[in-house]
């Protein structure tokens, strides 16, 4: 019995140790998709965020992550992000992938003081008129791949393109960001259904509209499913579309049907500088898969909140907020910084698919855009 | 827009429509014998799309994966029907909603847990690949004709199994009366297991073939599910001929909608409005059409009366 009381009396112990030694850490709170069909990309900006905590030793075991399943649900992430502003007590929310979800709980988290950093969604309000000063996006604002597409699509001569995307708010940004920088004639623009997956009909209109390229925005299994019916159909028009139908998730499902395929992508495995090729080698170990975009940018916002921590306290907002504004740390993109709206200025890559032994990965062509920002920040008073 | 144009989307649209039908075959077996609303349907749909991916993967051939899907995917619904449905028959659809909906949940993340969260690959097999050139010079995918042949061809099965096989006379007489085939002396127990197999074997072999083209993932059948129940209530519940009818008409109406809507508007208002006015109308053009057929005929095309 004694011997129980003082067990009991360690762990209490322990906990108010623990307690103690959180005083100087932060706590985060991790809303993120890891069930549905959507899991792949939550899990890939989970991994790469604990890696880069696991990687810092000491300095990441300062960190407290709380990691919660929003099932790509903008009412769940809702809830859950009340939940832990409010019984768990974060000091920084992270992991969200889905602008929509992103527009749910973003404006409410940095309205009620918290700092959000966002390792994926990147919607247009967020970077101009509803701008706010917690908000840091490390990914990219959405239409950005999309405009590097287009930069792609002149520098490769095209002069025709049929533009395709699903009839959502992300996919008309997607269009309107090729639109911005391609110089030549758009022939068709089609919006097809959110979620279809046979694109027999757009296929059989790519082949009729004399166009000389195909530029598509089809996220997830959509892309999948254009590729191979693309690839099987007998039509070979080049093909340009921004990573997200390419990154190393989904890749190995759509097969050599995507070989040759330009995509447009702020990283790429093979981009050679140090903090890249540790990561790299060091996810692999860790997980034995290869990263993908979304775990390179998970990982990149832990180290700028890493980076942060080293600098301020996180309940001195103030300076915490110039130490990330200032991003002073080795992204796996290479070089990065902030603009005036809180969005990444940096440089945008042609990737083209290859294939490495049995597995279909990226590898850089050429740079598409340097030092590129987006076409919102004017519009943010910060 | 030409006429080659115009030929070829009438063929997508059929061989869309055969697609929905081999989905929405086995759910209307299924509600219009059993009277039990299955929204687990998708999931086994998903079942016989993973098995096929597995087993091609493992093995190398496609045949066999399909050999698969068909068996895994009636497994799983013979197993589903003796575990959880059969506690349902007496429920009213509510309680059935739930349950299979609870389904959906423990295949999806069941999925999850053995395949991992990634898609996986599946392709068309070699003897199936690439284009060939059909009269009138359309270059047309061979895998897309074969899955208009498989599906005319499991819509002639099922005719004959319900029309003229004694399981079929089972079957119907289960749908009009399951006391009294039961009083007759027949195992409506089995029957209903073999029904409900049936229906999962159908969904497994349209996931299996569907997601050769589509994507092998997580959730897959649930944005095909909605259409498919689209079509049966269209084509009238339990009848084969009807989702049929149903499921060739939302193909076509999809299809041809969302290409000939924007061009149509095209000709009365600016280019871009016309575009986004035709595809946000296109979206919602089988739901229209399935209003309206109900607003004529209440139980569908093919509906009992």
């Amino acid at each position: 019995m004694d011997y129980l009381k003082r067990g009991f009396g360690a762990l209490l112990l322990g906990g108010l140790l623990a307690g103690a030694a959180q005083a100087d850490g932060v706590k985060v709170g991790m809303i993120t998709t890891l069930s549905g069909g959507g899991a792949g990309l939550g899990i890939d900006v989970r991994d790469g965020f604990l890696l880069a905590l696991k990687m810092a030793g000491d300095a990441g075991a300062a960190v407290e992550v709380v990691i919660e399943d929003d099932q790509r649900k903008p009412d769940v992430a809702v809830q859950l992000a009340d939940k832990m502003i409010q019984s768990d007590q974060v000091d920084v929310l992270t992991g969200i992938i889905w602008s929509n979800l992103a527009m749910a709980v973003v404006p409410a988290a940095t309205a009620q003081g918290k700092f959000y950093l966002s390792p994926n969604a990147g919607p247009s309000q967020l970077a101009g008129a509803g701008c706010h000063e917690n908000y840091f996006n490390v990914a990219w604002q959405n239409d950005n791949l999309h405009e590097a597409a287009g930069a792609y699509a002149n520098d490769a001569g095209f002069a025709k393109s049929f533009i395709l995307a699903p009839n959502y708010p992300a996919g008309k940004d997607a269009l309107t960001g090729y639109k911005r920088f391609f110089e030549g004639e758009v022939v068709q623009e089609v919006y097809s259904k959110l979620g279809q997956t046979d694109y027999a009909a757009e296929i059989a209109q790519i082949r009729a509209s004399g166009a000389d390229s195909v530029f598509f925005f089809l996220p997830g299994g959509m892309g999948i499913a254009f590729l191979k019916q693309y690839a099987g159909s007998g039509v070979d028009l080049p093909v340009v579309g921004p990573a997200f139908s390419f990154d190393q998730g989904i890749l190995q499902a759509v097969g050599e049907a995507a070989l040759g395929v330009k995509n447009t992508s702020q990283w790429s495995k093979d981009l050679d500088n140090p903090a890249n090729t540790a990561f790299v080698a060091a996810f692999q170990a860790e997980y034995g898969r290869l990263p993908s975009l979304y775990a390179s940018q998970g990982y990149d916002t832990a180290n700028l909140l890493l980076s942060a921590m080293a600098k301020a306290d996180v309940d001195d907002q103030d300076a915490f907020r110039a130490a990330l504004k200032a991003a002073e740390f080795d992204s796996v993109r290479g070089s990065f910084a902030f603009g005036p709206n809180h969005h990444p200025i940096q440089d945008i890559y042609v990737r083209e698919v290859i294939q490495e032994g049995d597995v279909f990965t990226n590898r850089i062509v050429s740079k598409a855009m340097e030092g590129h920002s987006d076409a919102y920040a004017a519009d943010c008073s910060m | 827009m030409s006429g080659l144009l115009i030929a070829e989307q009438v063929l997508n649209g059929l061989q869309y429509g055969v697609m929905l039908f081999l989905m929405a075959a086995g759910l209307t077996l299924v509600f219009g014998v059993m009277g039990l609303i299955n929204l687990a349907h998708g999931s086994l749909y998903m079942v016989g799309a993973f098995a096929c991916a597995a087993v091609a993967a493992a093995t190398g051939s496609f045949w066999l994966g399909l050999a698969a899907a068909l068996a895994a995917a009636a497994l799983a619904g013979a197993i589903v029907e003796r575990v959880v449905i059969r506690r349902l028959y007496a429920r009213d659809h509510l309680d059935q909603v739930l349950a299979t909906f609870a389904l959906i949940l423990i295949f999806s993340e069941g999925t999850r847990w053995l395949f991992g969260s990634f898609p996986l690959y599946l392709s068309v097999p070699a003897a199936l690949e690439g284009a060939v050139r059909l009269p009138g010079g359309i270059d047309y995918p061979l895998y897309r004709l074969a899955i208009i042949a498989i599906g005319l061809a499991v819509a002639a099965g099922l005719f004959w199994l319900i029309g003229g096989t004694r399981l079929g006379t089972r079957i119907r007489a289960g749908e009009a009366d399951r006391e009294m085939i039961a009083a007759l002396g027949v195992d409506i127990d089995r029957l209903y297991t073999i029904v409900f197999a049936l229906g999962a074997a159908l969904a497994g072999l349209a996931g299996a073939l569907v997601g050769t083209i589509q994507s092998v993932q997580v959730g897959m059948g649930e944005p095909v599910l909605i259409l498919a129940f689209v079509v049966i209530v269209i084509g009238g519940i339990g009848s084969i001929r009807g989702a049929l009818a149903g499921a060739l008409l939302v193909g076509l109406t999809d299809t041809l909608g969302k290409v000939f809507l924007p061009v149509a508007f095209a000709a009365v208002m600016d280019p871009a409005d016309a575009n986004a006015v035709g595809s946000a109308l296109a979206s919602m053009l089988i739901y229209v059409l399935m209003a309206a057929v109900l607003v004529l005929r209440p139980r569908g095309l093919y509906g009992a009366a």
